[in-house]
């Protein structure tokens, strides 16, 4: 096969003066023209690279040759075949460390843009009224299996387990189903609607989703098992916030990014007054910490009427953990990044709100625990800065309550994780668990890899 | 969606609201909570179970209106109906045989300790109800609480019912002339300060049921952090009763200042 010589398509993404103001979507996706060109660029190599680094096991070229030959509703389904969740993973999965950094391409600097083309012909698909590809489900089985948790891990999980035949009941704390991809994730990286479509179609497998329900407490790990279901599958994702242990961080106007992002993207509360939960922002927000959650937090804060938003992160920019993309568009919106800055303290006004913080300026020793090379304090360099507002977004533990109110369930002591065995069983026969409740914290699409062995472990199990 | 099923106004800005909910009174214990969402656009708000009635499925709620949300829940009429109600959260609270337990309930708090203070008596405790409000007008549950506990002690600041003072100022008259085993209180935040101070002398155990703001309720974000003993602790999964002892009454009431200015707003719009 001829090489081709087209260039890496560029994904479009909205003026950022004017992204910067509202939560619209930011990026624009490819146009037909662009995804067709892009798709032409897969050289099919037989080994298929890619497929090694999707964690649901999407064939990735085969889906890429039905775009180049414009079937498109072809592709969809050969993704759906492994794929429940494309318009989201098209727009949240790293793809640059997952499948497109093992795309042969990439010896010269520019593998084909997978994400940009799954979200493509997911979009495409849900563009076309009625045109809406139900993958097969096989033969109806009579045995109840239920899933906690409406996240990413839990919906695969659920779709497969449908998909299987079982009778699927999605149990949801919440009022409305994502879990982290809906008050996490910000309505300009992640559309509700795109949230909701993906919803509508679990539940188009037979997926019985009830809201309003936490188990632990609405019902007991036992009153699962009593009303009949033979297998349960736990999502119940990532809880309680760390924060960083320096004094003044109880103070009012510190969020965790949780609270923060739950206030502003569950809740809407940038639309307050209209919906009556409130956020409050200031001139100057200082948001600690550099992965996804982070900078998502400071392009909320900046699209809420900060003036300065900005983060503030212990390390250089070379290890912060968030998707290059992600920094990138938060530079382009104004963002100030503050890298080699270690804050400890924060300090307030006689109303015990938020006024300023105090940050050490650090430099880069040997490489720690983590591989990353340790941040070490400059001594002496110590600085106060006026900040109003302050987000802690240094990642969080893993929901404590089931572990909680299901003694039996035995738990990492340190981490608080449950734990499972190699086919993703608790301690407990019977139950199953996988995303960021057995690895602390994860990204979607690992939790989704992890619904999916689950699901697959539970269909064996249950076959007995 | 969950229907009303009865609307009582017990007092001027006091309204009970039963509610059906058969879910979340299945397993409702003492000390629990819900978080109640009226319609699309509303507040997550927690509300403490008052009483539950298993048998029809009923939730009784007590409100004050205070702001927006509670005002809207207020409103609401027989047939009326929330949109959400997520529960029981939190944990119960601790039901032993302790001896004479003296129940302080401070305005609307008296709702918390309604089923508490059944589950005590029927354990075997001495029951010792001391209800406080600022006015005759705002004393609620008495009646209730009448049959259940052995003694009923009211107190309003301005002396219109009941004794005149602080129901701190009625838990000294018992501590002096009985021996109190444990103290369980609920009301607004210099209240269950003052009364924690009040036992400290005597060492009696004082539990003190928190009212953080919360928002998912569920172990998740963050928003209803205290101090416990100089560690954070959360309310929602930890609580909401703690040693009030070890709480940090006055961090608390700056962290529920936090939204003043909005509620405000919110009111208004």
């Amino acid at each position: 096969m001829a090489i081709n010589k087209t260039p890496r398509q560029e994904i479009p993404a909205r003026n950022p003066d004017e992204r910067n103001k509202d939560f619209k979507e930011v990026s624009l996706g490819f146009t037909e023209e662009q995804a067709v060109l892009e798709a032409q660029r897969c050289i099919a190599c037989k080994k298929k690279p890619c497929c090694n680094g999707c964690p649901v096991e999407i064939d990735i070229p085969e889906f890429i040759k039905l775009v180049a030959k414009k079937d498109y509703k072809g592709a969809i389904q050969k993704i759906k075949e492994k794929n429940n969740l494309p318009a989201i993973c098209g727009r949240v999965c790293p793809q640059e460390t997952q499948c497109e950094v093992l795309c042969t391409l990439i010896a010269k600097g520019q593998p084909v843009a997978i994400g940009a083309l799954e979200r493509y012909v997911a979009d495409r698909e849900a563009a076309q009224p009625g045109s809406k590809e139900s993958s097969a489900i096989k033969e109806k089985k009579d045995i109840k299996v239920a899933v906690v948790g409406a996240g990413p891990a839990g919906l695969t999980a659920a779709a497969d387990l449908a998909r299987h035949g079982y009778k699927v009941t999605l149990f949801e704390s919440l009022s409305a189903s994502g879990g982290v991809l809906r008050y996490g994730i910000p309505e300009f990286r992640l559309p509700k609607v795109i949230l909701d479509r993906e919803t509508e179609y679990i539940r188009s497998l037979g997926v019985d989703i009830k809201y309003n329900i936490l188990i632990g407490r609405t019902f007991s790990i036992a009153d699962l098992f009593k009303d009949g279901y033979k297998a349960i599958f736990l999502g119940t994702g990532a809880g309680l916030p760390y924060f960083l242990g320096i004094p003044g961080e109880n103070l009012n106007g510190v969020y965790s990014a949780n609270e923060f992002l739950t206030r502003v993207n569950l809740m809407h509360a940038y639309e307050f007054p209209k919906y009556k939960t409130p956020v409050k922002i200031g001139e100057r927000v200082a948001v600690v910490g550099a992965g996804n959650t982070a900078m998502d937090c400071v392009r909320v804060a900046k699209r809420l009427g900060a003036r300065d938003a900005m983060i503030i992160y212990r390390r250089s920019e070379a290890e912060a953990p968030a998707r290059r993309a992600e920094v990138e568009h938060a530079k382009e919106e104004g963002i100030e990044f503050r890298f080699l800055t270690a804050p400890i303290k924060i300090e307030g006004n006689e109303k015990g709100e938020v006024k300023s913080m105090t940050c050490l300026k650090m430099e880069l020793g040997e490489p720690d625990a983590s591989g990353r090379r340790r941040p070490i304090p400059i001594k002496g360099s110590e600085y106060e800065m006026p900040v109003d507002t302050v987000i802690i977004a240094v990642g969080q533990g893993p929901n404590p309550l089931i572990a909680h109110t299901t003694k039996e369930l035995a738990v990492d002591e340190k981490s608080g994780e449950l734990k499972i065995d190699e086919n993703c069983m608790t301690s407990i026969k019977g139950i199953f668990a996988g995303g960021d409740i057995t690895t602390g914290e994860g990204t979607v699409i690992a939790a989704m890899g992890a619904g999916k062995k689950a699901a697959a472990a539970i269909d064996k199990y249950l076959k007995g | 969606m969950h229907k009303i099923v009865e609307n009582k106004q017990l007092a001027d800005t006091i309204t009970l609201l039963k509610v059906e909910a058969p879910m979340v009174v299945r397993e409702a214990k003492p000390g629990q909570f819900v978080i109640v969402r009226l319609d699309e656009f509303a507040e997550r708000i927690p509300l403490t179970i008052c009483d539950a009635d298993k048998a029809r499925g009923v939730l009784t709620l007590i409100i004050q209106q205070l702001g927006r949300s509670t005002k809207d829940l207020c409103a609401l009429k027989a047939g009326g109906q929330i949109r959400d109600i997520l529960g029981p959260l939190g944990n119960p609270t601790e039901i032993e045989k302790f001896g004479t337990v003296v129940i302080i309930g401070g305005g609307v708090g008296a709702a918390e300790l309604y089923t508490a203070a059944k589950a005590l008596k029927e354990k075997g405790n001495k029951v010792i109800a001391i209800i406080g409000a600022r006015n005759k007008s705002l004393i609620i549950l008495e009646d209730e609480f009448k049959p259940i506990a052995d003694e009923v002690l009211i107190t309003t600041d301005d002396g219109s019912y009941g004794i005149k003072g602080f129901v701190t100022d009625a838990l000294k008259k018992v501590i002096s002339e009985q021996k109190v085993d444990r103290i369980i209180c609920c009301g607004p935040i210099p209240m269950m300060k003052a009364v924690t101070m009040t036992a400290k002398p005597h060492n009696i155990p004082t539990i003190v049921s928190l009212n953080a703001i919360l928002l998912d309720a569920t172990g998740m974000c963050g928003s209803c952090r205290c101090t416990i003993e100089g560690k954070t602790k959360f309310s929602c999964v930890d609580g909401p009763e703690f040693d009030g002892y070890k709480v940090d009454f006055d961090e608390l009431t700056a962290r529920n200042k936090r939204f003043l200015d909005e509620e405000r707003r919110a009111l208004e719009g």
